[in-house]
């Protein structure tokens, strides 16, 4: 329990003690991906290693004549490069062992931690060269990335308080709380030009200033851990790897506004987070970090936690207030906007995960600290979610005003497979697509609106040749029109009835008239609709309309999709000159769709082939086209 | 049935009757019962004192609510932009079609398993994700690797079947 900012201070120091006298520590990611990939076996081997070598740590001890353990090993939150999971990184050196196996832990522990040699064969190799690179901060995926949101992502033990603690965590809090008036808070956080990591973009510190000057005695603040958008997880990344960050900022808005309750939403599709969200509360409130009278001060603070139920419009604002209150997640109308009237009448502020892990670094460094990073009007930086056909899928946190191409090629290590690129997607369901060229464009909210898209919550798509933009579009309809919860007409009906266009237009039924209507009711329902969700999801439509027009075309004169995707314009045959006959279709065929003998072209029967191109990806003589 | 309601009242008690925490109690009776039976939607509405349409409303807005039985192997196929992407969909129309199901049907008539998909897992890194109840993660999968997955958890309940068949065989003759 800490009752004071010197206890703060005494634990941190304590903490740090403790990983400095570590001669190695041993960080095993427990992220989403990496569990999946069998971290946890991988940690449970390091573990049993330290515990049957008693003998190891005596000898270490009388070396350096220290009485404590001088080897631990923990779990860490998600480093963001999941694809090359599970990750183990190896303190103090910061050495980054990829797609680590169970099998590959005695050898780490006896080369590495015990003889201090690194094993080569498990690091990082760099693309062009193939050499090894050691420690995590020489690959190009990070070289290139500013962490401030995603610092402590892959460094610390997120269940552990006293690890937060030791790596400045609380500080800021209790600088602010000391030090600071709440005006002064909402001045440095306006100052600081920070704007709304969740899509929206608009400045964190004005929608605090409306909160501050709300009447009302009750207020909340809300953390939107709604993260819907498909392609995007930097939210879970942060609430899973360092969830006490997003506490802090959570209590330093409530400290700037003059609120003392909290609630984090979180999807539900993310049980890891809501798992190291639960544990970070409660052991903020056994630490006296949360509840009466904080360190000492005035202020009080509690926190919440509530499970969404599958509903993307829950990002919205006001649908997310509806959700906590028990209702079904619609938005009403705005004003009042939820500064003013929120969760049941009261002022709220609902401030994104991303943006509230930002707080803590801006209150202790300053606003000058933060408005060096990025462009004049996106100050500091923003995590984007690479994903889709790109070399290395993972989360990169970049100044803003990076360029496309410094994205996608310098840290996402180009397209996978020697693809040729074609488009990002950038901001799922409400962003537009970029192409070849807007490779040079700054990335910042104010470059990206004027091409038509937008950071949204910075899930970033890489597409090569191979993907047709009229089924891209056609993917986010029915995302929106599935998720469309019916309030408004033109949300509701407008998005049905533009997936209805483009599954006409992608199965080669479609007309020259179809594109006109489709480009009218894109606007219709631009303009028409209640919230963000409606007034954002054609995006999509309007910007593949708008750069790949030809490819729509494409579709409706010649009844052809160049990029050979759209099925109902395809078929599968087999040719039987280059078939060899050596069964490995007819083998895989999910639909055993393929028929033939030994040594014979085999052929595919149209009526069975549901075109899942199976056998094209396990054909080795290129037997299998389509046209 | 009367047992069935005990647990319900267990669990609606638990949260106070607080009508802000209808979803989470929805929650924990889908945890129960594995979907959300009509005459369960009527007690917690009668139990919380709210309409039954109130109740009703918020179970089939959310999509995580099921108001009709699901398998016992519910497989989830990610069908996040980065999964599309990569091939989603040509994985879910191979598992469709290899456990037959047709039309609107997302379970088997044995119910044993249930197809769905859903929207974004945030494992974009593993793309494309498909996740068997939930705990069972399949990374980086094709339509081949998860049919064998599949096949896998079929023989594993045919082998129980005849174990079990076996075993009952054994206490008749016992």
């Amino acid at each position: 329990m800490l009752n004071s900012r010197a206890e703060l201070d005494v634990l941190k120091k304590k903490a740090l003690t403790e990983i400095s006298s570590m001669q190695k520590r041993i960080l095993v990611c427990a992220g989403t991906g990496c569990v999946a990939n069998g971290s946890l076996k991988v940690f449970d081997l390091f573990k049993q290693l330290l515990a049957q070598r008693p003998e190891l740590a005596v000898s270490i001890e009388l070396e350096k004549e220290h009485s404590q353990q001088e080897i631990s090993a923990h779990t860490s939150g998600c480093h963001g490069f999941c694809q090359m999971g599970p990750l183990v990184r190896i303190e103090p050196r910061g050495t980054l062992y990829c797609k680590v196996k169970p099998e590959d832990v005695s050898e780490i522990f006896e080369e590495h931690i015990i003889n201090g040699r690194v094993v080569s064969r498990l690091l990082y190799q760099d693309d062009h060269t193939h050499s090894p690179i050691e420690t995590q901060d020489e690959i190009p995926f990070y070289k290139n990335q500013l962490r401030i949101a995603l610092a402590n992502c892959g460094r610390i033990d997120p269940d552990d308080i006293e690890d937060y603690i030791a790596h400045d965590g609380y500080q800021s809090l209790a600088k602010a709380l000391f030090e600071m008036t709440p005006d002064e808070v909402v001045k440095e956080v306006l100052d600081s030009g920070l704007r709304g990591r969740g899509g929206g973009g608009f400045p964190t510190g004005r929608k605090w200033l409306f909160a501050r000057e709300a009447a009302g005695e009750k207020k909340y603040i809300i953390c939107n851990g709604d993260e819907g958008d498909p392609g995007a997880f930097m939210d879970r990344s942060v609430m899973e790897g360092d969830p006490h960050r997003v506490i802090e900022g959570m209590m330093l808005a409530g400290y700037a506004v003059g609120a003392d309750e909290g609630y984090i939403y979180v999807r539900a599709e993310y049980p890891l987070a809501v798992k190291r969200l639960r544990t970070a509360v409660e052991t903020a409130g056994k630490h006296g970090m949360l509840g009466e009278k904080i360190l000492g001060s005035g202020f009080s603070f509690k926190v919440n936690i509530k499970e969404g139920a599958g509903a993307f419009v829950c990002g919205e604002e006001t649908a997310l207030i509806a959700s906590i209150e028990g209702e079904r997640g619609m938005p009403r109308p705005r004003p009042p906007f939820p500064a003013v009237s929120g969760l049941w009448g009261c002022p709220t502020i609902i401030n994104n995960v991303e943006t509230l892990a930002n707080l803590p670094a801006i209150i202790l460094n300053g606003s000058g600290w933060f408005t060096n990073i990025g462009t004049l009007t996106s100050t500091g930086t923003k995590t984007f979610a690479l994903a889709g056909q790109i070399a290395h899928t993972g989360l990169v946190e970049v100044p803003m005003g990076l360029t496309l191409r410094k994205i996608v090629f310098d840290i996402g290590g180009g397209l996978r497979d020697n693809k040729i690129f074609k488009a990002v997607q950038i901001g799922g369901p409400s962003g537009g697509c970029l192409t070849k060229e807007h490779l040079d464009l700054p990335l910042d909210y104010d470059s990206l609106q004027k091409v038509g898209a937008m950071v949204g919550s910075g899930g970033m798509v890489v597409m090569g040749e191979d993907t047709c933009m009229v089924e891209v579009a056609k993917f986010f309809m029915g995302f929106v029109q599935n998720e469309s919860c019916g309030k408004c007409v033109p949300c509701r009906e407008g998005s049905r009835r533009m997936l209805e266009l483009l599954t006409r237009i992608a199965s080669g039924s479609g007309t020259e008239e179809d594109l006109l209507l489709l480009e009218e009711l894109a606007l219709i329902v631009k303009d028409g609709s209640l919230c963000g969700l409606g007034k954002t999801a054609p995006n999509p439509v309007l910007t593949t309309l708008r750069y790949f027009r030809s490819e729509y075309e494409a579709h409706v004169r010649d009844k052809k999709c160049p990029a050979g995707v759209c099925k109902d314009l395809l078929d599968y045959r087999i040719d039987p000159s280059l078939c060899r006959g050596c069964g490995l279709c007819k083998k895989v065929c999910p639909a055993d769709a393929i028929s033939g003998v030994k040594k014979e072209p085999h052929r595919i029967d149209p009526e069975k082939c549901i075109k899942c191109g199976t056998c094209i990806s396990k054909c080795k003589f290129g037997s299998i086209v389509t046209n | 049935m009367e047992r069935k309601f005990e647990r319900l009242q267990e669990i609606i008690e638990s949260h106070q009757g607080e009508v802000s925490h209808l979803i989470a109690i929805l929650q924990e009776v889908q945890e129960e019962y594995r979907y959300l039976p009509e005459e369960v939607l009527t007690y917690i509405a009668t139990a919380m004192k709210v309409s039954p349409a109130t109740v009703y409303g918020v179970a089939t807005f959310y999509t995580q609510f099921s108001l009709i039985p699901k398998g016992k192997y519910v497989i989830r196929v990610c069908d996040g932009t980065a999964c599309h992407v990569r091939g989603s969909e040509p994985i879910h129309f191979a598992l469709r079609e290899n456990l037959g199901l047709v039309g609107g049907e997302s379970t088997t008539p044995d119910m044993q398993f249930t197809v769905e998909t859903v929207s974004c897992l945030g494992a974009c890194g593993l793309a494309p994700v498909v996740v068997i109840n939930s705990d069972e993660v399949h990374g980086q999968t094709t339509p081949e690797s998860i049919l064998r997955a599949v096949n896998k958890i079929v023989s594993r309940e045919q082998q129980g079947e005849n174990k079990n068949s076996s075993e009952t065989g054994c206490c008749q003759n016992a």
